[in-house]
């Protein structure tokens, strides 16, 4: 399950995570998985136990995610964002521009779509409206 | 008293045009219905589907559909929707596929003041 | 109209290069086509029933002479000589070859125009009054709002996989021109108790499967609050709009199934957490930029003219046909001696919308000419020249007749929508084109059109409702039934601000059917009608559905159809 950055494919880190449903009352470097259907603002009292937060993406035309991922940054979250699962190459700068750190896709997925394409695609135009602000 | 099978052709849109395509006994594709595979009986119809699924660097959506045979074997489209896919639309006769291949294309039922 | 900057020219052009890229990484097999069609969807590109169509926008229908020309050359060159212009203020091309597709749009980007999000499940092409900027009744002019709303959702990274697609629609008008509650998101632009501009939004309208009427969400949002807004309903919607089933996927849906009082309390909550973080909402655009949208959109320099035309006046009282085409389809224009021009693409026997090559560069010529270098697309899939002189009327319209685009129909009977339908279509489920081809020409004798007055048909081939049947004041939506195509008609539509959805009248029927139950229904609407100025709408209110559902199943003879 490599790890895609924005230098190349990384090596799996292989974290423990713990359901965001499980969040122990104590304990700190926390690291979370947080169903794309689960209120993520559960979680905010938490963020600063928390160090990784892994978002699943079940298909690439699923783009809950994206949301989950700005909802968290706008409430404060400034841990490791991860996005987990089926994203393709040209969702990679959406992650990014959402607050993700980075993405981790299958090796099947990976084999599909090997790192140059994940580099390439880093360096799409970024849209107008975002070059303003 | 068990369905009786109507024989089926695979049919797809072509991936580089856009225009209809059927498959072929050797697998391959032609724009001409009287060229394609019929498949007379299930196993037939799901191998022919086997056959046309991988090959997505040629066609896109590939799936088996109704045909009826004249006398002489040949296969025609029985719902409308492939009619219209056989043939181009129905308003702009000088387009599609009946004005490239005008000879195969039974013309529908006449339908009064339409 | 708005101009590119360096930004929007750089961004367009590397869409096309990343289109390309894509396209040959579906060849290679990097991509397969489950993943790659939502790519080429939010670049306008479908497969269709016998080829691929591209379908281009044309942003809140506004369009200079130069890119009427583009498309014409697009239509010529690539395609088979025309184009259908959509009832979303989009153009489409139905011949279209997948390696071209990488040509044209470098040739739309040459003009400042593109394909991007026409389609696919993300924040579709903005669409706004085609009145905008030239009627008599309007507050404020929506384009430079439409215009933010199309930057601020393109390629917008947390809204381009949504449950379903998304449509933005603005009027600022209170005669509403853009069918704002039939849009996911409607933007009324209004001013409050102190003279403040701002918005009614009005959320989970939409035609389709399941036809609703948008509700308001908010009375009055301050102009300067409109992207956080949207943002938040954005938000909420993509995270809680179904998405095992994509019948029940648009946000009409959600609001049905959340209940508006609490939508409103999560996009309310969701705005208020925004407009907290630190320094202010994330998506405040620059006001500088605001500022230079709205400059683009300055009205034109109108000349002073009286508002009587002694010359058209004069030519009015030889030409017949000249006086009925001004009577119908030119409106007021907010300028003294000057006039809105429709031009109808709906002549007697047409395919509703659709223009050839040679059309385009005559309304581009006419556009350059007489109309500040102006056009719009209208949702009644018309194309309009804005800001008239009344003098130049007989000019324009002697130029129209040659081009075989005089008809002088805007908004009676002939002036049909209709949706592509099984012609074209991979979704339809039954033709619409034909539908309207035999109906304009039952009707096509001027006289009687003019004594039936306004009345709209609107056609749809499948229950997706491009057409627009179901705001239609008599609606025909076409459906398979046991093998063949039939038509239900639906009844009482209405388009304005008044927006109703048309009831179903009775039983399907076949498509040889469907102009002698229109033409009973019409003799019996012009039987009932308190007098020859009662619209078709108003008698349908006044009477109820009942002697018009008797005229269409006459074999029932009573109103149980």
């Amino acid at each position: 399950m490599p790890i895609i950055t924005d230098t190349g494919f990384a090596p799996d880190d292989a974290p423990d995570l713990i359901e965001a449903d499980d969040l122990p009352e104590t304990g700190e470097r926390l690291t979370i998985m947080l169903p794309n259907d689960a209120d993520p603002s559960a979680l905010s009292p938490a963020f600063n136990r928390i160090t990784l937060i892994v978002v699943p993406f079940p298909n690439a035309a699923d783009g809950r995610g994206f949301s989950i991922a700005k909802r968290l940054r706008g409430l404060g979250y400034r841990g490791h964002l991860r996005a987990q699962g089926h994203l393709i190459t040209d969702q990679y700068p959406f992650a990014r521009q959402c607050g993700f750190d980075d993405v981790q896709i299958d090796s099947a997925l990976a084999a599909r779509m090997p790192e140059e394409l994940w580099l390439r695609a880093k360096t799409r135009a970024i849209p107008p409206f975002l070059r303003r602000a | 008293m068990a369905k009786a099978f109507k024989p089926q052709i695979i049919s797809a849109n072509d991936l580089y045009v856009g225009d209809v395509v059927y498959m072929n006994s050797g697998g391959g594709w032609t724009r001409k219905l009287a060229e394609a595979a019929i498949a007379h009986d299930a196993g037939d119809a799901e191998k022919l589907l086997q056959r046309a699924v991988p090959q997505q660097g040629k066609v896109v959506g590939p799936y088996l559909a109704d045909v009826a045979l004249d006398d002489d074997g040949r296969p025609f489209p029985t719902h409308f929707r492939e009619k219209f896919r056989t043939r181009g639309p129905s308003i702009r006769p000088d387009l599609g596929k009946q004005a490239i291949y005008p000879e195969r294309h039974e013309p529908l039922a006449a339908r009064g003041g339409i | 109209m708005y101009r590119y900057d360096e930004f929007d020219h750089d961004y367009v052009r590397s869409r096309v290069a990343e289109f390309r890229d894509q396209t040959q990484r579906r060849i290679d097999g990097a991509l397969t086509e489950d993943e790659y069609k939502p790519l080429r969807l939010m670049n306008g590109l479908y497969l269709q029933l016998h080829a691929y169509m591209l379908r281009v926008a044309i942003p809140y229908g506004t369009l200079n002479s130069r890119q009427m020309r583009t498309l014409a050359m697009i239509a010529e060159r690539w395609d088979e000589g025309y184009g259908h212009f959509t009832t979303r203020q989009n153009i489409q091309y139905n011949w279209t070859k997948l390696t071209d597709v990488g040509d044209i749009l470098d040739a739309l980007a040459d003009v400042e125009m593109h394909a991007i999000q026409t389609s696919g499940n993300c924040i579709r092409n903005v669409t706004a009054d085609h009145f905008a900027g030239a009627a008599a009744d309007e507050i404020e002019d929506p384009r430079p709002t439409a215009e933010l709303v199309r930057q601020w959702s393109t390629a917008h990274p947390e809204f381009a996989y949504l449950p379903r697609k998304f449509k933005v629609a603005v009027t600022g008008s209170p005669n509403d021109r853009a069918v704002t509650k039939a849009h996911d998101i409607g933007l009324r632009m209004l001013r409050n108790e102190a003279g403040e501009p701002g918005f009614e939004v009005i959320v989970g309208g939409g035609m389709g499967r399941t036809p609703m009427i948008g509700k308001v969400i908010r009375d009055f949002l301050p102009k300067d609050h409109l992207l956080p807004y949207l943002e938040s309903i954005l938000r909420v919607y993509n995270l809680h709009g179904r998405r095992d089933n994509k019948y029940k996927a648009r946000i009409k849906i959600l609001v049905h199934e959340t209940g508006l009082e609490e939508m409103q309390a999560q996009v309310e909550a969701e705005f208020a957490r925004q407009m907290r973080e630190e320094g202010g909402p994330v998506v405040s655009p620059n006001p500088e930029h605001i500022a230079q949208i709205a400059a683009y959109f300055a009205p034109p320099d109108f000349a002073k003219l009286p508002a009587q035309s002694a010359k058209l006046t004069k030519a009015i009282a030889t030409d017949p046909a000249l006086a009925a085409w001004v009577e119908n389809n030119t409106a007021d224009h907010r300028a003294s001696g000057y006039t809105i021009v429709t031009i109808s693409m709906k002549g007697m026997g047409d395919a509703p919308g659709d223009a050839t090559t040679a059309q385009m560069r005559v309304m581009a010529d006419l556009g350059e000419r007489y109309s500040h270098d102006e056009l719009r697309i209208s949702h009644e899939q018309n194309v309009i020249l804005p800001h008239v002189k009344l003098d130049d009327l007989p000019e324009i319209h002697a130029a129209l007749q040659k081009a075989g685009l005089a008809a002088a129909n805007a908004g009676l009977i002939t002036d049909i929508i209709a949706c592509p339908g099984l012609d074209y279509c991979a979704l339809a489920t039954a033709r619409s084109i034909p539908v309207a081809q035999d109906l304009s020409q039952r009707f096509a004798e001027p006289a009687r059109a003019k004594a039936i007055g306004n009345f709209t048909i609107k056609i749809s081939g499948c229950i997706n409702a491009c057409g627009h049947h179901h705001v239609g004041h008599v609606g025909i939506l076409g459906l398979e039934k046991s093998g063949i195509e039939s038509y239900q008609i639906t009844l009482g539509g209405d388009h304005t601000e008044t927006l109703a959805i048309g009831e179903r009248a009775g039983p399907g029927m076949t498509a040889e059917e469907v102009g002698p139950a229109i033409e009973r229904l019409v003799d019996a609407y012009l039987d009932v009608r308190d007098s020859d100025d009662e619209r078709f709408i108003d008698t349908f209110r006044r009477l109820g559905a009942d002697p018009f559902k008797a005229a269409i199943y006459p074999e029932n003879n009573c109103a149980a159809a």
